[in-house]
């Protein structure tokens, strides 16, 4: 069943958007109907029209899943699917076709050779300047100039179209040719003709979007899929044989030859001055490094004549044109329905790059909470929530301590000369009281859910059966009041989570140091609500108790109790919240189970459905503790505010 | 013989400030068994403190009231209390607010279960047993509260401004209600109250009290509770006597009232 909701998602997906979209039109005019007849008999800030009505609350919500439908691009997979595989042939063009216009002038101002030069010819004036502070000796500084002047014509010359190889030229023209040629078959619908069986069957046999984490399907599967990996691979091919191209004529190379030669013999020389210090010997072997670093940059023969790559330029803006126009309306579906991003060529998938990417899609969120609901995958080997088979014996040695067996006169029994052990009335009862026997097995919930709920509902249980009665006495009592207030204010102040980390080092990891500082967190709380509930109990009440013959008990136990649950009972509702808060981040602190454990570890591993599914999980089971809580106080104090 | 006397009673406070406030000087009076007092005077009269002490929430500083000759210390079931605002148990429902001293008490549950309803009965709420108590008006509950103070059969009512939340025709009607009852059940009844002519109808006996410090200033025996027993009580307050009386009190609790205005002034 799961299985097939997950493999018709998109189709899902795609009928519930245009659900959302009817109902957020009609509960829209609904609304606006209702305010149109409001408006002529209430006045303004009446509180009875804030009660709501369902058909905002409709608006709202079909609102916010809209824009999560959007904005994760769920919408964009319902209705093109097809679309992402395509965009992703488009961006291995862009991809194959980048080195080669990143030699142009389209994307920045200045054509490359252009940038090289004035860059070069820079560093090269800054070095000519800095050396006369170097305080070189005469001759060395000329011979530096004179490196420099050199370097300075090779750096220039590589532009002039005189000393330029002949062979360049027909280069040049064949790339030239060669683009415009696969420009045309861009154009040509029919190219690159039918795709073989094995293009066919590989393409179907890869993975659709999304079925395996985020990544799109690379191998093209549509017509306009297969042209643009066709093209994409010619382009790579000649790009790769355009970046090849060097303007190394024999003019450049002898001049590159002549400055290797010169820096080493200056370089030798300087070696063997012994005239010179440690530190003079160090400025040397800055300088020629400097040289030798800037002939480097130059005799690649980068730098072309500055007209000769026009033709090239011009068959690379036609295939650019190309392009986008073969996109056609693919280009819009892009910009409209992939907010926030595009998709990414990769070497083996393609991927989302955008909001896509860290937004997880509705349809995959509620795919991965039904996989790790199933309770043989789980997360980290433990369900969500699941049961297991318990003995009972283990439950029943749980209410009794060990050393009961200690305590019964009597040894245990020791193994006899035939290696058997007899039992003996003691060690009968040790296996009583650790559970050691066999018994029958009885269900018992289990899994990350349950350990987190269990946690929260111990800490809050001791901290009501202990709070609550210590509450009551200090709104009665001065002494108590007096007492216990300094401890109780003492530690309540600090945020619970600034002692997590001091009571799981006490504790250990597991259950005690989390349910220790959740009780800490309710207890404070329930023992402020019990004594404010107490300290209001009016004076009147327990008069008339009084007079009606009841003893101090009585009145603690029917008047006073009960005069105080409407606080004690907002109090626990307020610790649930509480503890809830802090339970989450305890386990993200610390610990092998829970619902923060599962979040903290998805954080870890940037798994944003699981994030996101903790995140919807903490929300619906917080929601489900305030409603639970919520009807209690509406059964238990109906007369809450009408007294 | 169960009256109530009290003995040159005096109660003395010191508030927080250090100051000593006499709240009330030689209060001497006695009860008789059956009579029906009400008690009036401006505000700081010392009326409630009083009361305070004959039900035993207070120990006086000075002085004893005894009740059947038995001096009070503490509460008890020999007196009863109605409250202004009820002071209910909302938590319970009717029967269970009227039986509530017979419960802490251990009764027999039906035998309680029968007098509750008796009493259900005579203040009118016949069939309200199970209704929760703050579902009902404030007329309502002071008619429980009145159940859940006789029910205990205690020889002494003692009535804290008992009607002074209710509106005008509530509050005539529970004065009747209160008559019957004195009559029926002939117990000794002490009001508290801020209206004249409700304490003009409720008294048999009428003591005005007087403040700073708080003493009984002047004391009346009045018929009236008497004849609102059988006649109405419009006509009542149309007779001259009763406007008479009315207005003499009136213009004495005026005159403290001016007394304590002008002496703040000062």
């Amino acid at each position: 069943m799961s299985d097939f909701l997950f493999e018709q998602r998109n189709t899902i997906v795609a009928f519930l958007i245009i659900g959302l979209l009817i109902s957020l039109a009609l509960s829209i005019v609904k609304g606006r109907r209702v305010m149109a007849t409001e408006r002529t008999d209430l006045v303004f800030g009446n509180p009875a029209k804030a009660l709501g009505g369902w058909y905002w609350i409709v608006t709202g919500m079909s609102f916010v899943m809209l824009i999560w439908f959007y904005f994760s691009w769920d919408a964009a997979r319902a209705y093109n699917p097809t679309a992402a595989n395509e965009l992703c042939q488009v961006a291995k063009v862009e991809s194959a076709i980048k080195p080669m216009r990143s030699q142009f002038p389209f994307d920045k101002p200045n054509l490359r050779g252009t940038d090289l030069i004035a860059r070069d010819s820079g560093q090269l004036d800054r070095i000519n300047t800095s050396l006369t502070t170097l305080a070189l000796e005469h001759s060395v500084e000329a011979e530096a100039t004179a490196i420099l002047a050199i370097l300075s014509s090779a750096l220039v010359d590589q532009a002039n179209p005189t000393y330029t190889k002949t062979s360049l030229e027909g280069e040049f023209k064949s790339i030239e040719s060669r683009i415009n040629q696969l420009t045309a078959n861009f154009n040509d619908p029919s190219y690159p003709g039918q795709p073989t069986a094995e293009q066919v069957a590989a393409g179907n046999a890869q993975p659709g979007w999304g079925d395996t984490g985020k990544e799109i399907p690379v191998l093209p599967t549509t017509p306009l899929g297969y042209r643009y990996a066709a093209v994409a691979a010619e382009i790579k091919l000649i790009a790769k044989d355009f970046v090849k191209l060097r303007n190394t004529n024999p003019h450049l190379l002898a001049q590159v030859a002549d400055i290797k030669a010169r820096i080493k013999a200056a370089q030798a020389a300087a070696k063997a001055d012994q005239t010179l210090s440690a530190a003079q010997q160090e400025v040397h072997v800055k300088l020629y490094r400097q040289l030798n670093k800037m002939l480097k940059r130059i005799d690649d023969g980068s730098i072309f004549p500055p007209s000769s790559l026009n033709g090239v330029q011009t068959a690379l803006a036609a295939f650019n044109q190309a392009h986008i126009e073969q996109q056609g309306s693919l280009k819009t579906y892009d910009t409209w329905m992939m907010p926030g991003g595009r998709i990414m060529a990769g070497n083996s998938a393609c991927s989302e790059q955008g909001s896509g990417r860290w937004l997880p899609k509705p349809s995959d969120t509620l795919g991965t909470l039904a996989r790790i609901s199933n309770p043989d995958i789980g997360f980290k080997d433990v369900p969500l929530l699941w049961y297991r088979w318990q003995p009972v014996g283990g439950m029943i040695a749980f209410l009794f301590p060990d050393w009961i067996a200690d305590l019964i006169p009597g040894n245990y029994p020791r193994h006899t000369q035939d290696g058997q052990i007899n039992s003996n009335f003691k060690s009968n009862v040790r296996d009583f009281v650790t559970g050691n026997y066999n018994s029958f097995s009885i269900p018992v919930p289990m899994g990350h859910m349950w350990d987190s709920i269990v946690r929260v509902v111990t800490g809050l249980f001791f901290g009501i059966i202990l709070g609550v009665p210590l509450g009551l006495f200090m709104g009665l009592s001065r002494f108590a009041k007096g007492f216990f207030d300094p401890m109780v204010e003492l530690y309540r102040p600090v945020p619970p989570l600034a002692w997590a980390p001091l009571i799981l080092t006490i504790f250990g990891i597991q259950d005690d140091g989390k349910i220790f500082l959740l009780f800490m967190v309710a207890f404070a709380i329930m023992v402020i609500s019990a004594r404010t509930g107490a300290t209001g109990t009016q004076l009147s009440k327990i008069h008339a108790a009084h007079s009606l013959g009841a003893s101090h008990r009585q009145i603690l136990r029917r008047v006073i109790l009960p005069n105080s649950l409407p606080e004690i009972l907002t109090g626990i509702r307020i610790s649930i919240g509480v503890c809830w808060g802090t339970l989450v981040a305890a386990e993200m602190l610390a610990g092998t189970t829970g619902i923060g454990f599962v979040e903290n570890v998805a954080r870890k591993q940037s798994d944003y459905e699981v994030i996101w599914v903790t995140i919807i999980i903490l929300g619906v089971l917080g929601l489900m503790f305030d409603l639970i809580m919520r009807s209690v106080i509406n059964r238990t104090i109906p007369w809450r505010g009408k007294g | 013989m169960s009256d109530l006397v009290s003995d040159n009673l005096n109660m003395q406070f010191t508030t927080p400030s250090g100051l000593v406030v006499h709240a009330l000087k030689d209060v001497s009076f006695n009860l008789k068994k059956g009579e029906l007092l009400s008690v009036l005077g401006p505000s700081g009269c010392g009326k409630t403190t009083l009361l305070n002490i004959i039900a035993g929430f207070l120990n006086p500083t000075g002085g004893s009231v005894k009740l059947g000759g038995t001096e009070i210390l503490a509460p008890g079931v020999d007196r009863g209390m109605v409250f202004q605002q009820g002071a209910l148990f909302e938590w319970l429902t009717v029967a269970q607010n009227v039986d509530f001293g017979l419960r802490m008490k251990g009764a027999d549950p039906v035998e309680t279960a029968k007098k509750v309803d008796e009493w259900l009965e005579i203040v009118g709420l016949a069939g309200f047993g199970d209704t929760p108590t703050y579902q009902l008006s404030g007329g309502m509950q002071q008619r429980i509260a009145l159940a859940r103070c006789l029910i205990n059969d205690p020889d002494l009512i003692l009535m804290d401004e008992p009607l002074g939340a209710l509106d005008a025709l509530t509050r005539e009607k529970m004065q009747s209600l209160i008559l019957k009852i004195w009559k029926e059940t002939g117990k000794t009844i002490m009001i508290i109250t801020h209206s004249v002519e409700e304490a003009l109808m409720l008294g048999e006996r009428l003591f005005v009290m007087a403040p700073r410090p708080g003493r009984l200033h002047k004391e009346y025996r009045l018929p009236f509770a008497e004849m609102g027993l059988t006649q109405d009580p419009r006509d009542i307050k149309k007779t001259q006597h009763f406007s008479e009386t009315r207005e003499e009190i009136l213009s004495m609790i005026w005159d403290m009232e001016e007394e304590i205005m002008g002496g703040g002034s000062l």
